[in-house]
């Protein structure tokens, strides 16, 4: 008897043993996952986030800034800041600024991007939500793997979560797992918690560097009301809106203007405009992928923006935006990043000729479309030196 | 204060995972054996700082 216990034992042992090594192998691959950025001919230097903010350093947090100008570019020219991956489980921040990074030639003013403004959030997924791990760009010399990630900086980073998230400086009280959201931190405080010191930290470069314009890129779910549109500080009203009507009439596809209410605290169109002399501007495009009634929550939703449980949300009346069979493919919606920054720039330069910001070679709206997020990603083995990075 | 509170948290989980092992190893029944295992699951995968 007490033998076929032991033998019974040592089976269960085994089996779970198995599971405990592939799943904790899987985890630690993708929470590790290098993802290659090849700079362009536009970039001057990379730099950490601690270089604003030394409280950073040895953080997983301790994001890469990407800094793209002409060798000749000064302060007393514009200054922009980009954002992508505040929330990384929004990829189409990410992919536009990557291909920012990778393809922008900045003709007048600097350009500082930021492909992952949240690091430890892009390093967790929702295994509870059915998240895959990772997805991938097909590209013209084989496919590009980017990590996932997740909405809120990974539990292992940044635990415990309060009762009741009390937002810095207004005291206004959040949901308690939004003190891990980094589009709820900011402007962020030097001894707080990782998220608000990182943004602590990116409130530092705005204010050290003279950043004129930040473009903070997300996506939204379609049963959510902000979407498809700029969200813009009061600052920001006027390019908004100019901005808006460029992009309807040039670049082939609409986008609204809303504004930032005040008395929601803690996002970047808020905290920045009050808290930096810069213009915050917020880029929501849809993200089928993240609706609470999708279907299957796999690599190919993530992707093609395809789900047919979303459509019947839409039937229903319960979507804020129009969802078909095309579904929202990922290079509608980096193409809409795309073309919407260069419109906002080139707005930003017609009203403010002291200050430009230009830049040449971003694909726009219709080539992303017509050839493909990954066509404009660059071959980490073909690297020129100096060029290769990892997020 | 929070990294006082983590520590304690990984103490707590590292006890926890143990008591399962310990339950586990005392077990005559084969679905509390599984129940056991499956539970641990988790804790190990946060003590190891994996998820
Ligand atoms: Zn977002």
């Amino acid at each position: 008897m007490k033998n076929r216990y032991a033998l019974r034992k040592t089976i269960f042992t085994a089996a779970f043993l198995l599971v405990f090594i592939f799943s904790g192998l899987s985890f630690y691959r993708s929470r590790h996952l290098r993802e290659p950025v090849v700079a362009g001919d536009g970039l001057l230097e990379v730099r950490k986030l601690s270089h604003y903010f030394p409280g950073l350093k040895g953080s997983i947090n301790d994001a890469s800034v990407y800094l793209l100008g002409k060798g000749t570019s000064s302060s007393g020219e514009g200054a922009a800041l980009v954002l992508g991956g505040a929330h990384p489980e929004e990829p189409a921040g990410r992919l536009a600024a990557w291909l920012l990074v990778e393809n922008a030639r900045v003709e007048a003013g600097r350009l500082f991007v930021i492909l992952t403004a949240n690091p430890s959030a892009s390093t967790s997924t929702r295994p509870g939500g059915a998240y895959p791990p990772d997805y991938e760009i097909p590209t013209p010399w084989g496919r590009q793997k980017f990590r996932q990630g997740d909405r809120w900086s990974n539990p292992l980073d940044q635990w415990p979560d309060p009762e009741v998230y009390i937002h810095y400086p207004s005291r206004q009280q959040l949901a308690y797992m939004d003190i891990r959201n980094q589009n709820r931190t900011w402007p962020g405080r030097p001894d707080g918690t990782m998220t608000e010191k990182t943004c602590y930290a990116m409130t530092q470069l705005i204010i050290k560097e003279k950043i004129d314009l930040v473009i903070d890129l997300h996506e939204a779910e379609l049963q959510y009301p902000v979407i498809n549109t700029i969200v813009a500080h009061q600052k920001g009203e006027d390019l908004a809106a100019l901005a808006s009507m460029m992009i309807s009439s040039e670049e082939g596809f609409n986008i609204g203007v809303e504004y930032s209410p005040v008395a929601l605290r803690g996002l970047s169109h808020r905290e920045i405009g009050d808290h930096t002399p810069a213009i915050p501007l917020l880029l929501e495009t849809p993200e089928p992928f993240l609706d609470a009634t999708r279907g299957k929550t796999d690599r190919a939703l993530l992707l093609t923006g395809r789900d047919e449980f979303v459509m019947k949300a839409g039937r229903h009346g319960l979507l804020f935006e129009k969802l078909d069979e095309n579904g929202w493919p990922i290079e509608v919606r980096v193409g809409r990043h795309l073309s919407s920054i260069i419109q906002i720039f080139k707005v930003w330069t017609e009203l403010h000729p002291d200050r430009p910001i230009q830049m040449e070679n971003v694909p726009r709206y219709a080539e992303v479309i017509a050839n493909g997020v990954g066509y404009y990603l660059k071959n980490p083995d073909g690297a020129p030196a100096g060029r290769l990075f990892y997020e | 204060m929070a990294a006082f509170i983590t520590f304690l948290y990984y103490l707590m989980v590292a006890f926890f995972s143990a008591c399962f092992i310990w339950n586990f190893r005392r077990s005559k029944n084969w679905q509390t054996e599984v129940l056991y295992l499956i539970v641990l699951l988790p804790f190990l995968l946060r003590l190891f700082r994996l998820k």
